[in-house]
């Protein structure tokens, strides 16, 4: 297979630690993702995996530690922005504004080119054409989460960070999610997800790590057992 | 302190009695100078002593907004807490200086020119710079999270050290071309009467940095409490 | 992305949002609508009077609709979290409130314009032979309310009680743009018709200095 996208972003966390007043959400995490890889994060509600992903996507400053997108030499700022893509809890979209046109304002915000075009295929891969002059108002949590993916995927990220993206979709949506992001790990983008251990994407997953108050409780590294690690995340809860 | 969970802010009572009882006793002086030392003054009688006080209380204050100031600045540059706690507590101070300086002001009026408030140039503008300070402190009080509070007051005491020079200016202005009946406190000072009033100075600054410095080892020790507090949680004790 | 373009995009999208819904437009005009006929109760509108009292009391109602209309700009950022959206886009943080100060400034502008005729009307005040500089004063200080009123209500946005913060922190800090516009209006319903040079460089000037201010440490206001 001809590969014809840019590799994947590397990550990297050096003891990163993160305080909210008295509370110690993450503890001296030290983690190096590689480029393309594909990591399950699991671990009990409150264990620091939102905490994570938000350091992660440049959002949080770390009280303690760096973070780093990309290996040595990579550009930093604006043009690593430009290439992370972020699914969380919430749906990043404007309630007000119709699926066509939250993809638009974001399709020119990222300055891509060609943005009717782009809009419309992101809209059809997600499934959601022909719902794209309503309201997102209007739009079921699935829909939502859906728009939200497409939004994400819009400028091609070369990291994707997603928080427990499957909360609140149907067998239908979590496979669809499934297919999705498997699809984009295929095409050599690294994904850090956060997961209470469902199984939609447990075959594509190359690597999974446990979180447990604020600290990795266990990494399978990128040959361990992701199985078992995702059953133990998912019955904690 | 991380290694052996003991607070690093020493503390040396005899040594802090001892400015304290300084600190007092120049005030005592100052007082007594005010009543008794300075020459009564012609037109106004015993009342214009209140003015050994007022005036410098408003110096003081400014001293006070410049420490607050700077702190803010050295916050946002260093992030370093120690500029926050320092930034508050002279807040707090300056509030309290241009309180009394705002009380006094009509104390001494009404006995000699008949009015409580004379909207003049400066006290109108000392006015809204206590305004702008008071609600500083709001501010404070409505953060929970102590370094997204820091962040926050730091920049909202940027932007009011800003508007102080077109706060004045404008009500100068305003003055100029609206003038009134001249009510103020006089131009010609004894030299008798200048040496007290910077006497009187010298024993509020002297007041000032004693109470900022108890205000400052407040906050530090508040923050190693909950350090200690955050370590022993860590080693599960 | 330049600063210019992504602002503009910003402000685009502000505007098609408050358009679709106008709730802000229509709440805050009406308001600003009944505060100009409350206060009129409160003196009797005489010639004289009028022109001494009234241009305070436009800008007090603007300030007052102000301090409200402000809050919600920031607030709705927060509904779905589209404020973690416009930051990880690839633009300077500036852009984000540079978009809303513009918009801002249009919507409290868009208000003052459907006011002023009532205004005029209210209290018998000839406004259109001194309509252009009258508006270039209108402009100038809306810019002012405008750019400190986005960076403090992205501010009050994270604390509590915003809806009452945000005033008390604003109105000590606009005080001089409330003096300059209501003295500068002031001048040009007065006989003379005269605009006040230093007024006019005034709110300029404190319009640099917060637009500069809000370049500079406007980004510390979004860090989490």
């Amino acid at each position: 297979m001809i590969c014809s996208h840019p590799a994947g972003l590397s990550l990297s966390f050096a003891a990163v630690e993160k305080r909210f007043g008295m509370r110690l959400a993450l503890r001296g995490i030290t983690l190096d993702i590689v480029s393309g890889e594909f990591v399950a994060l699991v671990g009990a509600n409150g264990s620091g995996k939102t905490t994570l992903l938000r350091i992660a996507a440049l959002l949080m400053r770390p009280s303690a530690g760096k973070v780093r997108i990309g290996g040595e030499g990579t550009e930093t700022g604006a043009g690593i922005r430009a290439r992370c893509g972020l699914v969380s809890h919430a749906t990043l979209l404007y309630d007000e504004l119709t699926a066509e046109e939250n993809l638009r304002f974001f399709a020119r915000l990222y300055d891509l080119p060609k943005t009717a075009a782009t809009c419309a295929a992101a809209l059809d891969r997600v499934g959601l054409s022909p719902r794209a002059r309503d309201l997102v108002r209007t739009f079921s949590r699935g829909m939502r989460q859906r728009l939200s993916l497409a939004r994400a995927m819009l400028a091609s990220p070369r990291l994707l960070l997603l928080d427990e993206p499957a909360t609140g979709l149907d067998p239908a949506g979590q496979s669809w999610l499934g297919n999705e992001i498997a699809r984009l790990h295929g095409e050599g983008c690294t994904i850090l997800m956060s997961t209470h251990g469902q199984n939609e994407v447990q075959s594509a997953v190359t690597r999974a790590i446990r979180l447990e108050s604020g600290a990795v409780a266990e990494d399978s590294g990128a040959h361990g057992d992701v199985r078992a690690i995702l059953a133990r995340g998912g019955v904690e809860r | 302190m991380r290694g052996d969970l003991t607070a690093t802010t020493k503390s040396n009572p005899a040594a802090e009695v001892l400015w304290s009882v300084l600190a007092f006793a120049f005030l005592a002086l100052a007082g007594y100078a005010a009543l008794f030392v300075a020459p009564t003054e012609l037109t106004m009688g015993v009342i214009q002593r209140i003015f050994y006080f007022h005036v410098p209380s408003f110096w003081t204050a400014f001293i006070a907004i410049a420490t607050t100031t700077f702190g803010s600045f050295a916050f946002l540059k260093t992030r370093a807490m120690k500029w926050d706690w320092i930034s508050v507590s002279a807040a707090e101070l300056a509030t309290a200086f241009l309180t009394i300086g705002l009380v006094t002001g009509p104390i001494w009026a009404k006995p000699v020119w008949g009015v409580w408030w004379a909207w003049d140039a400066r006290t109108t503008s000392t006015f809204v710079l206590w305004a702008m300070y008071v609600s500083y402190l709001l501010l404070r009080t409505l953060v929970d999270e102590p370094e997204r509070r820091a962040l926050l007051s730091a920049v909202v005491a940027i932007f009011a050290c800003l508007d102080v020079p077109l706060v004045y200016f404008s009500i100068w202005w305003f003055r100029t071309q609206h003038p009134q009946p001249v009510i103020g406190d006089g131009g010609y000072l004894d030299p008798r009467m200048t040496k007290v009033l910077l006497f009187c100075w010298g024993a509020l600054v002297a007041l000032f940095l004693i109470v900022v410095r108890q205000r400052y080892r407040l906050e530090k020790l508040r923050a190693e409490v909950d350090a200690l507090r955050m370590e022993a949680e860590r080693r599960g004790l | 992305m330049s600063l210019p373009r992504s602002t503009g995009v910003i402000l685009a999208k502000e505007l098609r949002v408050e358009l679709r819904s106008r709730e802000l437009l229509s709440t805050t005009l009406v308001f600003v609508l009944l505060v100009l006929v409350l206060f009129s109760f409160t003196f009797d509108p005489t010639s004289a009077e009028a022109r001494r009292f009234g241009p305070g009391l436009l800008w007090l109602g603007l300030l007052f609709a102000s301090s409200l209309m402000l809050q919600p700009s920031f607030v709705r950022e927060q509904a779905n979290d589209t404020l973690s959206a416009l930051r990880m886009a690839p633009i300077e943080p500036f852009a984000i409130l540079l978009g809303k100060i513009a918009s801002n400034v249009i919507f409290l502008f868009f208000v003052e314009l459907i006011l002023l005729p009532i205004f005029a009307a209210l209290y018998n005040l000839a406004v259109l032979p001194v309509l252009g500089r009258l508006l270039l004063v209108l402009f100038l200080g809306t810019v002012g309310l405008a750019t400190t009123g986005t960076v403090f209500s992205a501010i009050t946005a994270q604390a509590r009680l915003r809806e009452l913060l945000l005033p008390l922190l604003l109105f000590p800090l606009v005080a001089p743009v409330l003096i300059a516009s209501t003295e500068a209006t002031v001048g040009l319903l007065s006989p003379e018709a005269a605009l006040d040079r230093v007024w006019l460089v005034f709110l300029i000037a404190f319009d640099v200095v917060f637009l500069t201010a809000a370049w500079l440490f406007g980004e510390y206001v979004f860090e989490e």
